[in-house]
């Protein structure tokens, strides 16, 4: 089976952000495998280990994203694709990376396409089911649970909650919701035999597009930081008499109640 | 510059959503003076078509087959490519629902549109429409212009206010028809996890617990409190990494972002990560034995005490506040 993930290299989720330029600042910051996208890679690898085949890891960004195709490699996929657009692009947006990412699948006969639901950077979701349909594959979205028959696929999607077990063909496109699986750590042979694992590295000119092809349709005029939240109240006395003067702030003061 | 929007309402249970309220609220701001026109999609939706009109929509297209009795991306495309084909919109808007996410991608990469999702607001400004939306869960917000064709977003629940309800507002209703076939995803089956409660990421009140909670059965007084204020039960990921509740009731960086009226946390240390997830809530109250909690920086509100002794004392003056109301 051909199955490639679809992966994005994002800020560790433990860092605070702070903003220098108009712009996220990036100094000194911890980047990660995006989590969703770790959950696609393990589930990537379990179904290649169940039905056969083989996992392409493919990320589009700069060539600091090899050292989480690296990861990847390192948990066991089998092959990385680098898709490196810094000399090329500017700005880009989902249009974008969506329309990169098909150029490159459009003719390797993709099986399965993993994904995570959303990156915790940017928050959009669009490029899996961008990419799905312009490929014109089928694709499911949040999923937690994928089975495998042939060319049949059973699927489990959360739905705010809700599970619908959906029936569906290869070739599809899923994104991986929390719960699909616990993701592996590399193991230590892991990462020794990823430094011998192919990591190829593309850009646009490889993919004959050029940068009015990718072009985005939309554009950021200005990053800011929340209003920093001021500690309130801290209550004080009986139990009984904090939780009273609690329910009238929240009814008279905060009017919420 | 006036245009037309279509506004894409959600229906569930045999009623429309409040972000479909919400939606043609933003629908008549990025309309700047044009038609907001609703689009209603399923097997049975007509009769809903009046209510959009109360809130604002100027009329209403539907769609109506058997075969969109339930959501699917092959059949709702369809049927919405339909309406898009005969209205020609300038804009669309969509709730940023489980629904909005799965389907305004494949109609954007159909469009060959931009897409701006998960908008908390929008405004004209210096002749453009201004989209506002939280990047890295909240920690930030970035402001967003489309530079390209259509106009289309993805309104995040709770925080556009909807129109004034008037019921003596009228509009024309008119059906499309759309060939709806050959769907590639078939549900076999829906099994209702949240039907216990108020739809997390709608509900104006939440009630989440964390490892403080210590248990399954830890969540009972916060599933009481939360359903006499008719709210949703979270969950920090300590519960949720501690299987204390189910994966779908997180609340942060993974998992839901969300932005009730009310936000009580119980037993909640305040990892940046929850926070992330809640923080723009409107008010936050935060229960937590430990006074160095991280959660009370944020906290309106804060009770340092036991979460198994004070949510039932809450509940009950709760309960006394709604009888005397």
């Amino acid at each position: 089976m051909n199955i490639y993930v679809l992966m994005k290299r994002t800020f560790d989720t433990e860092e605070k952000i702070t903003i220098s330029g108009g712009k996220i600042n990036e100094d000194g910051a911890e980047f990660i495998i995006n989590p969703y996208d770790e959950y696609a890679i393990e589930e990537a690898i379990q179904v290649r280990d169940a039905n056969g085949g083989e996992v392409t890891v493919v990320s589009v960004g700069t060539e600091e994203a090899e050292k989480q195709l690296r990861t990847a490699l390192a948990m066991g996929a089998d092959k990385a694709v680098l898709i490196n657009t810094e000399d090329d692009l500017e700005g880009g947006d989902q249009y974008t990376t969506a329309k990169i990412i098909s150029e490159y699948l459009k003719d390797k006969d993709a099986d399965l396409i993993i994904a995570g639901n959303v990156a915790i950077d940017g928050g959009s979701g669009q490029v899996g089911p961008r990419v799905a349909e312009i490929l014109g594959i089928s694709y499911v979205t949040t999923i937690t649970k994928l089975d495998i028959n042939g060319s049949s696929a059973t699927v489990v999607r959360d739905v705010e909650g809700d599970s619908e077990v959906i029936e569906t063909s290869l070739p599809l496109l899923v994104t991986a919701q929390q719960g699909l699986n616990e993701p592996r750590y590399p193991s230590l042979p892991g990462i020794m035999k990823a430094k011998k694992k192919p990591l190829d590295e593309l850009e646009l000119d490889d993919l004959d597009l050029d940068e009015d092809d990718v072009e985005a349709k939309t554009k950021t005029i200005e990053i800011y930081l929340p209003p920093k939240k001021e500690a309130g109240k801290v209550l004080e006395g009986e139990l009984e008499d904090q939780v009273k003067e609690l329910v009238k702030l929240l009814h008279t003061e905060a009017k919420v109640v | 510059m006036a245009r037309k929007v279509l506004v894409l309402g959600e229906v569930r249970d045999g009623s429309l959503r409040n972000v479909s309220f919400e939606a043609v609220a933003a629908g008549k701001t990025a309309s700047e003076g044009g038609e907001v026109v609703g689009v209603l999609i399923g097997d049975s939706v007509s009769a809903l078509a009046n209510e959009m009109i109360h809130y604002g929509a100027d009329r209403v297209v539907t769609v109506e087959d058997e075969k969109l009795k339930q959501y699917t991306p092959d059949g709702f495309s369809q049927a919405l490519m339909a309406v898009i084909d005969s209205e020609s919109p300038e804009g669309l808007i969509f709730g940023h629902t489980a629904l909005g996410k799965d389907l305004a991608p494949k109609i954007a990469a159909k469009l060959e549109s931009g897409l701006i999702s998960d908008v908390t607001s929008l405004e004209e400004a210096g002749g453009n429409l201004v989209f506002t939306r939280p990047i890295y869960s909240g920690k930030a917000f970035e402001k967003k212009i489309v530079t390209d064709g259509l106009l289309f977003a993805t309104i995040r629940p709770n925080n556009i206010a909807p129109l004034e309800k008037d019921e003596s507002r009228s509009g024309d209703i008119a059906s499309v028809a759309a060939e709806i076939k050959d769907l590639r995803t078939i549900i076999k089956e829906v099994v209702r996890k949240a039907s216990e409660g108020v739809d997390l990421s709608e509900a104006k009140v939440i009630i989440a617990g964390g490892r403080g909670v210590k248990s399954e059965e830890g969540f009972e007084p916060l599933k009481e409190l939360a359903s006499v204020l008719n709210g949703a039960v979270g969950a920090s990921r300590g519960a949720c990494d501690a299987d204390y509740c189910d994966y779908s009731l997180q609340i942060g960086q993974t998992g839901k972002v969300v932005t009730p009226d009310l936000y009580i946390a119980c037993g909640i240390s305040g990892a940046i990560q929850h926070l992330a997830g809640m923080s723009n809530s409107k008010v936050i109250v935060a229960i937590n034995k430990d006074p160095e909690a991280n959660i009370f920086k944020v906290a309106d509100y804060g009770i340092v005490g036991d979460l198994f002794e004070v949510v039932p004392l809450l509940t009950e003056e709760f309960k006394k506040l709604k009888v005397n109301a």
